[in-house]
């Protein structure tokens, strides 16, 4: 009898190995407003999520407690099995692992942009420095702003300085890229040099979340749509299915407002 | 009207010297310690917190002379803590600078602080998101950038403790103001004279300071 109960329960945890990052049953409150409700979300290895909603729905909250840039009051995440740890060395590890790009950009503005996608290299992973500037260097290439890579933050556009944050967060090699409204800060000519770099990275096989309200983006490059409203997950689906035959009246509303004018 | 100098017995220019000596030594120390307050202040740990907190909030409301002279008085008279000992001239010079960056390092732990604040939060978020530690964020990351801000307030601190150098006089400290003191007493009838070349003294060694460091500050000014 009970070996029939662990094959069971073996079969059941089977998909779950193959989940880069789980979130169970998280909660949060931001004073009396309560900001996640009961979140349950599994991403898998090679997954690009996208999730929308409007604003104040709790996706961007969502997406910094990944990598616990926001506490949670209870619930679980683990991220590659492991569960998040409280603070402390073995914090910092773990965001190492995480890769995190802001909507206001976030690059250090006393260091180059060269100096930026380095110092995680040097400090975190103690890479060597000539290793750490090849890497650099060929990642600035790879986001086409190789060419400014000795200027200060503030000299470059705002396109720039977030693909500038892109590479910075590609050089720690992280398991899972969170994307807190990429493209939300930029003038619109500058959108899409983001979106490019962010397609290309989807296309390679990187998990991503993404929190956006670039509807050609979700449509294009994600695997699963995640809609949220008032800090709970109301839709799940694949990107096509989404936007073509939403199942909530919530999403049918969210759709109708921003999709028809 | 200046002969009393030509008698070769006030050395003005070695009691200048010695003020110089205790703003440099000082500067260094307070600098120190009050970075170290500063990190104390903003760190994650409850008790660090409320020991910066108190301590600035003690240290830099009790008066420069009470605690230069609770340094002499207190320290090496009654507790016969002399620092390294030797002549009593040499103790009264370690506890002068001693009592200096006590009272110093708050001021700048103060102005280190507002400076913190001037750098965005989204800088740190994305250091920890990184994977830099609290000692990294803080060293690698938020004090260049606050050092920077606070560079001219920081001049201001340095000007005041270049003048309350003076302090050191009341534990018998040989610098300018002690011997002010002892040429005011000699001579008299040169009363204003003194005043005025001391004055002087110590305009020539702030008003450097002060130009030197603005320019400093709008050079390295981080752009954002």
């Amino acid at each position: 009898m009970s070996g029939v109960s662990v094959t069971k329960d073996a079969q059941d945890a089977a998909p779950a190995a193959d989940d880069l990052v789980v979130l169970s049953n998280v909660n949060k409150h931001f004073g009396a407003l309560h900001v996640l409700q009961d979140i349950d979300l599994s991403i898998a290895r090679g997954e690009v999520v996208v999730v929308i909603g409007p604003s104040g729905s709790g996706k961007s909250t969502l997406c910094r407690t990944i990598n616990r840039l926001e506490t949670i009051d209870s619930g679980t995440i683990t991220v590659d099995g492991k569960e998040l740890p409280s603070e402390g060395r073995e914090l910092a590890r773990l965001r190492a692992d995480v890769g995190m790009v802001f909507q206001s950009f976030n690059l250090f503005a006393h260091k180059t942009v060269l100096q930026n996608v380095m110092l995680g290299q040097l400090k975190v992973r103690k890479t060597d420095s000539a290793a750490a500037l090849e890497k650099a260097k060929s990642l600035l290439d790879r986001v086409g702003v190789g060419s400014q890579a000795d200027k200060y933050p503030a000299q470059l556009s705002g396109g720039q300085q977030q693909r500038v944050a892109i590479a910075r967060a590609l050089a720690m090699d992280p398991k899972v890229m969170l994307f807190d409204e990429p493209t939300s800060a930029l003038d619109p000519e500058m959108i899409n040099e983001v979106l490019e770099v962010m397609q290309q990275l989807a296309r390679e096989g990187m998990t991503m979340v993404v929190v956006t309200h670039e509807m050609g983006f979700a449509r294009s490059a994600a695997n699963r749509v995640v809609f949220m409203a008032d800090g709970k997950i109301v839709e799940e689906a694949a990107p096509e299915q989404f936007f073509s035959n939403p199942r909530s009246d919530r999403a049918k509303d969210f759709l109708s407002k921003i999709l028809h004018h | 009207m200046f002969d009393f100098l030509d008698s070769g017995q006030y050395d003005v220019l070695g009691a200048f010297w010695v003020t110089v000596q205790l703003t440099l030594y000082s500067a260094v120390g307070s600098l120190i310690w009050g970075l170290m307050l500063a990190g104390m202040r903003v760190s994650p740990v409850p008790l660090m917190r409320a020991f910066g907190t108190s301590y600035v909030n003690i240290v830099r409301n009790t008066p420069l002379t009470l605690l230069v002279l609770g340094c002499s008085l207190g320290l090496d008279q009654t507790l016969g803590i002399s620092l390294a000992g030797g002549t009593s001239k040499e103790i009264g010079f370690r506890l002068a600078i001693l009592g200096l960056i006590a009272y110093t390092g708050t001021f700048v732990c103060e102005a280190l602080r507002s400076g913190i604040n001037t750098v965005p939060v989204g800088q740190a978020e994305a250091a920890r998101a990184l994977g830099l530690s609290f000692f990294q964020v803080l060293t690698l990351i938020v004090l260049p950038q606050a050092f920077r801000a606070v560079i001219a307030p920081l001049a201001n601190v340095l000007i005041a403790l270049t003048k309350n150098t003076t302090v050191a006089a009341t534990i018998g400290v040989a610098e300018a103001a002690l011997l002010m003191k002892e040429m005011l007493e000699n001579e008299s009838d040169a009363l204003f004279a003194v005043f005025a070349g001391f004055a002087f003294g110590f305009v020539l060694l702030t008003l450097p300071t002060g130009l030197l460091l603005g320019w400093v500050a709008k050079r390295v000014a981080v752009k954002r």
